[in-house]
């Protein structure tokens, strides 16, 4: 089945929402995203990515539209609930427990499930990620900006997510670990997530995902494969920095017009 | 003499500690100064009479006394009895009050209603018990020398016993159980808590009983070692506040330290300055760890 035809796992439509019921963010959007498939949601500052993503996470509240999770209506669940039930998020910023052990971190991303499977499956990520098993005695403080986005996305891992939402993943990361990470949440389509991210470095994201949707003041603009938003001018000029090479590529055009003029 | 007011100071500072527990705890996950807190020990306290009375319908409480101490496996009965009626009175006053102006209303306007809600609770106090003092048990006790020449009375052995013991199955309890780690969780970042599936509202109910069932133990054995009276809450108040803000909001050895320091500096202060002075000492201590270290001792610094 290609993915054109694969019943999304995550489709959100006519989301509106804000921090402030009578001021929302979101006016109307729409995303889905299939298992295996990673999509990327890029945009302007302001545009309401992060809004969208929190939104669905259960941590911004929904005023209108429905989120459902292969087919189930779980809009407006608690965000424990969501965690529960399969839809793991990774926030941006303080994204581990730096107070608590990687262990004890590992452990509260099991907090759903029964305690022996909880362990069982703490096991499985130490055999996936031996980093993270040679420190699970040490607090997450001690770890690296990469190693705490390995910590973090391990965590949510611990509940097997049909669908992972990432916020900024690779935000403060160096270019090396930020490469790491895009490969890990590959990894983890490969394995059947479906994964739906918020990234402010745009281009690296789009390379990576097979979809791209863009939101411009809380509505979508643009949805489609990644490689042709990759492509498209438009997209390009506002969003991914081309704006200078579509001014210097548009002066170049301007000049072969006027010296072909000029040669008749 | 100095071995007397020291051993008089751990003892004071364990209730203190137990009291100080409980409130360190909402400070750092509910995020707000509880002054009612205090009642909680004064409630618990006089709770533990009806249960002591229920327990002596069924046996003659002085002839299941176990020596040395003033009090028999009754007063045990009461003391588990008052934790949970305790720990149930402070659920009731969450859903009713504050998490009802939790959602609505800001900080402060929560320590406001803790300051009604206190007055409130000592004065259904007076209504039910009346004004004078109650004890326990009109047993009369003969103190036992301990080395150093201090003497203690055998029930203050059992206070400190008692503290240990709880203080050491709270530690398990919050580094080995996944409520405990959960607990740990909520109080350094609740959105991430709530996003990495932990029910939040139930941890808090755990918040509230664990500081009741302290403050009713601590109500407790305050009325075992001293007396019950209607302003045995208010007047621990001070020392309480002292305690949680010197070790450090949310940290269990903070506020067992913190309470320790408390009741040893009170106690010991009585050999510098006059024994009037002495209620002044938590208040001098809030000052100055505010100005010299305001997150307290094991606090995370800002």
């Amino acid at each position: 089945m290609t993915r054109q035809t694969q019943k999304p796992v995550l489709s959100a439509a006519g989301i509106v929402a804000g921090y402030r019921p009578d001021l929302p963010i979101l006016h109307g959007v729409e995303v889905a995203v299939t298992a295996g498939e990673v999509a990327t949601i890029i945009g302007p500052n302001g545009a309401g990515k992060s809004t969208l993503i929190k939104a669905i996470a259960g941590l911004v509240a929904i005023s209108a539209g429905t989120v459902l999770l292969d087919g189930e209506d779980i809009t407006g669940q608690p965000a424990h609930q969501l965690a529960r039930l399969g839809a793991g998020f990774v926030p941006q910023t303080g994204n581990v427990f730096a107070s608590l052990t990687i262990q004890e971190n590992l452990i509260l991303g099991g907090i759903g499930l029964g305690r022996g499977e909880a362990f069982a499956r703490v096991k499985e990520i130490y055999q996936r990620y031996p980093m993270l098993g040679e420190k699970r005695h040490d607090k997450a403080a001690t770890l690296s900006g990469g190693q705490r986005q390995i910590l973090a996305v391990a965590r949510v891992l611990i509940m097997r997510p049909r669908l992972i939402l990432l916020d900024e993943p690779t935000a403060g990361l160096s270019p090396m670990a930020a490469a790491e990470l895009f490969q890990l949440v590959r990894v983890l389509a490969a394995d059947g997530a479906a994964i739906l991210m918020v990234e402010q470095n745009a281009r690296a994201a789009l390379k990576m995902s097979d979809t791209g949707f863009v939101l411009a003041e809380g509505q979508n603009r643009l949805s489609g494969p990644a490689s042709d938003l990759l492509a498209d001018a438009k997209v390009g000029q506002i969003f991914l920095g081309q704006r200078g090479a579509a001014k210097k590529a548009a002066k170049k055009a301007a000049r072969k017009s006027s010296s072909k003029g000029a040669n008749r | 003499m100095f071995m007397q007011h020291f051993a008089d100071g751990i003892l004071s500072g364990a209730i203190v500690a137990l009291g100080a527990i409980g409130l360190s705890f909402t400070m750092k996950i509910l995020r707000f100064a509880n002054f009612s807190h205090s009642e909680l020990l004064t409630w618990g306290g006089y709770l533990a009479l009806i249960f002591l009375a229920f327990a002596g319908s069924f046996t003659d409480l002085s002839a299941s006394k176990i020596s040395p101490f003033s009090f028999g496996w009754p007063m045990l009965f009461a003391m588990l009895g008052s934790a949970a009626a305790t720990s149930l009175l402070a659920v009731l006053l969450h859903y009713l009050v504050f998490r009802r102006l939790a959602r609505t209303a800001g900080h402060m306007t929560l320590v406001f209603a803790s300051f009604g809600i206190a007055l409130l609770l000592r004065h259904l106090v007076l209504l039910f018990w009346g004004h004078d003092p109650i004890y326990y048990s009109n047993e009369l006790q003969f103190a036992i020398r301990i080395p150093g020449g201090a003497r203690v009375m055998p029930d203050q052995v059992f206070l400190l016993g008692l503290t240990i013991l709880v203080v050491v199955f709270l530690h398990l309890f919050l580094t080995r159980s996944r409520t405990g780690i959960a607990m740990r969780g909520v109080a350094e970042n609740p959105e991430l808590a709530r996003i990495t599936g932990v029910n939040v509202d139930w941890i808090i109910i755990w918040v509230w009983v664990i500081g009741a069932s302290g403050a009713a133990i601590s109500g407790v054995l305050y009325g075992m070692t001293v007396q019950l009276r209607p302003e045995l809450g208010f007047s621990l108040i001070l020392p309480l506040f002292a305690a949680a803000i010197l070790g450090g909001a949310g940290s269990l050895y903070g506020a067992v330290l913190g309470g320790l320091i408390v009741g040893l500096s009170e106690n010991l202060s009585v050999m510098v300055i006059p024994s009037t002075y002495k209620p002044a000492v938590p208040f001098l201590l809030i000052l100055v760890i505010l100005y010299f270290r305001p997150d307290g001792i094991f606090g995370e610094r800002k």
